[in-house]
């Protein structure tokens, strides 16, 4: 019973996105095949142009089956080796991620620190942090690339700042908002016990910070993912899902951008999910769970 | 011998309406072991002079002494234990890692933190509670918590400010009465803040009657009843005879409609 109530919406609207797309995708691929049929001189009838629109080989929009074959062939069907694979461009991209999430929370966590701590950091701090957000990521990610490499850095790291750059912001605000969520009375309860700051900062503001925490770490692997995928397409390409993106844009390989771009939502689900596991585990072993 | 001495202590907090006279002319001495409270309509500063006396606060005239020495120079020699009006425990911490968190801030050894928090639990009626979570408690006993980890590190003084205030009658007769037995087994001086008159009068041997604007001591009773209070000692014609002259502070200050 409550696995029938649980599974039944989600099939439902999981089989109304295929219906949409299935429709959207005869829809839009049905020119191609009427001017390819026009190009031969021949009539077309309606089934043909549906049997025709689910299997061209550059789709505008590629049927749910053909992008689930391509998923199915680079993710399970090639060695993981080898440059074909999903899996070993989804590891190229993940790796970048991680370590540019680890640096990003990591700044995030220690701007918050000293934004909460230090009167002249939470003036001077914030507004370029919100400025850094504003600049489109897309016109930042090619001149990080270009100056790192001209120093000599390539690589997994130039992407890796890329990542953290967009994943810091996330967890410096929700920090900022976690560190200051102990209120008037607790704070003055510490007083009265004379506690030093730094002792305020370990007993009650970091505690007192964990759900906001998780809460901006989800965020920010999200955005440490797309982060990682911007930086690899500008420099050449070759290896990553936002390579496979890119190289598939070349080519008008739509069906390989759809897989990627697949292959990119698995992973980012795969990495909420993980911070949504820890964030239960920590949360339960604090007591703060219920 | 005189624990808590104010002479013509005053309070003007700077806002952006002008100038607020928290406290004016405040003389008020304060014994040791006394059980004194301090009631009065919002407003009228007995919760300032509560923070003062605890050096949250700095009066900006006159002066302020608890044990013979200024309001801070007390709190680094941990002269008193504050309890607020909300228990303020934290989520994280059961309730023997809630009473400890004093002990840990200023230091005590683990074996010390260890014996004294059991021993405060029990002096509060709650053994066997030390490992559970705030939220497996009621209010009361979470207030009954808080008052155990103001009591951890042997302050002499207790300064309480409407701790019942936000708890039921019924939970608060109870917890008025364990208070009162608590202060006959340790001997502490109290200083608590309330705004109704029977808890007031239950409870004090010097009830400080404040009235506001500025904020300000308009009575200082001190309480003919015994120490040995029963309940029902709240139907006896002394005790009707204090709360009919508390009443009356209360409205000579006037803006207290009983």
């Amino acid at each position: 019973m409550r696995f029938k109530r649980a599974v039944l919406p989600i099939l439902t609207v999981l089989a109304a996105i295929l219906a949409l797309w299935y429709a959207g995708a005869v829809w839009m691929n049905a020119q191609w095949s009427r001017d390819q049929a026009a190009r031969a001189g021949v009539e077309i009838g309606f089934t043909e142009i549906l049997r025709d629109t689910m299997s061209q080989e550059r789709p505008v929009l590629p049927a749910p089956h053909q992008v689930a074959a391509e998923f199915g062939k680079t993710v399970f069907g090639t060695k993981v080796t080898s440059k074909r694979s999903l899996v070993w461009h989804g590891w190229v991209t993940l790796s970048a991620t991680a370590v540019g999430f680890a640096l990003g929370s990591a700044a995030g966590i220690l701007l918050a620190i000293g934004i909460v701590h230090s009167r002249a950091m939470d003036l001077s701090v914030m507004p370029w942090a919100i400025a850094s957000q504003t600049i489109p990521i897309l016109a930042i990610a090619p001149m990080v690339i270009v100056v790192l490499s001209s120093m000599g850095v390539t690589g997994l790291l130039p992407k890796a700042i890329i990542s953290a750059w967009l994943s810091f912001f996330p967890v410096a605000v929700g920090m900022v908002k976690g560190l200051r969520a102990p209120d008037a009375m607790q704070l003055d309860q510490l007083r009265t016990w004379g506690a030093s700051r730094a002792q305020t900062f370990w007993k009650l503001r970091l505690p007192a910070s964990m759900p906001y925490l998780f809460a901006s770490l989800k965020v920010s692997v999200a955005a440490s993912l797309v982060g990682a995928i911007v930086g690899e397409l500008p420099a050449g390409a070759t290896a990553g899902l936002g390579a496979r993106l890119l190289s598939g844009s070349y080519y008008g390989q739509t069906v390989m951008i759809w897989a990627a771009l697949f292959a990119a939502a698995v992973l980012a689900a795969a990495l909420v999910g993980l911070i949504a596991a820890i964030e239960r585990v920590v949360l339960r072993r604090m007591g703060m769970a219920r | 011998m005189t624990v808590i001495e104010a002479r013509n202590v005053g309070l003007t907090f700077a806002t952006n309406d002008g100038p607020v006279h928290a406290l004016k002319d405040v003389n008020l001495s304060i014994g040791k072991g006394e059980f004194v409270s301090f009631i009065g309509p919002s407003g009228c500063g007995k919760t300032t002079f509560l923070r003062a006396i605890a050096a949250l606060e700095h009066p900006t005239e006159g002066t302020l002494t608890v044990n013979g020495m200024s309001a801070d120079a007390a709190r680094q020699a941990r002269a008193y234990g504050y309890v607020f009006q909300a228990a303020g425990l934290y989520p994280w911490r059961t309730i023997a890692g809630n009473v400890q968190l004093p002990l840990e801030i200023m230091g005590f050894s683990k074996a010390e933190q260890a014996e004294r928090v059991e021993r405060v639990l029990a002096l509060v009626d709650l053994e066997g509670f030390g490992k559970k979570f705030p939220w497996q408690l009621s209010g009361g006993m979470q207030q009954r918590a808080s008052i155990a980890r103001a009591l951890a590190f042997d302050a002499d003084i207790l300064l309480m400010d409407e701790p019942f205030g936000a708890l039921d009658e019924i939970v608060r007769d109870r917890l008025n009465e364990e208070l009162l037995a608590l202060w006959a087994r340790t001997g502490k001086t109290i200083g608590f803040v309330t705004h109704s008159i029977p808890e007031a009068v239950y409870l004090s041997t010097k009830i400080v009657v404040m009235s506001p604007r500025p904020g300000r001591i308009t009575d200082v009773i001190d309480s003919p009843l015994p120490r040995e209070r029963p309940l029902e000692i709240r139907d006896t014609p002394e005790f009707i005879a204090i709360a009919h002259r508390v009443r009356e502070g209360l409205r000579a200050g006037h803006g207290y409609e009983v």
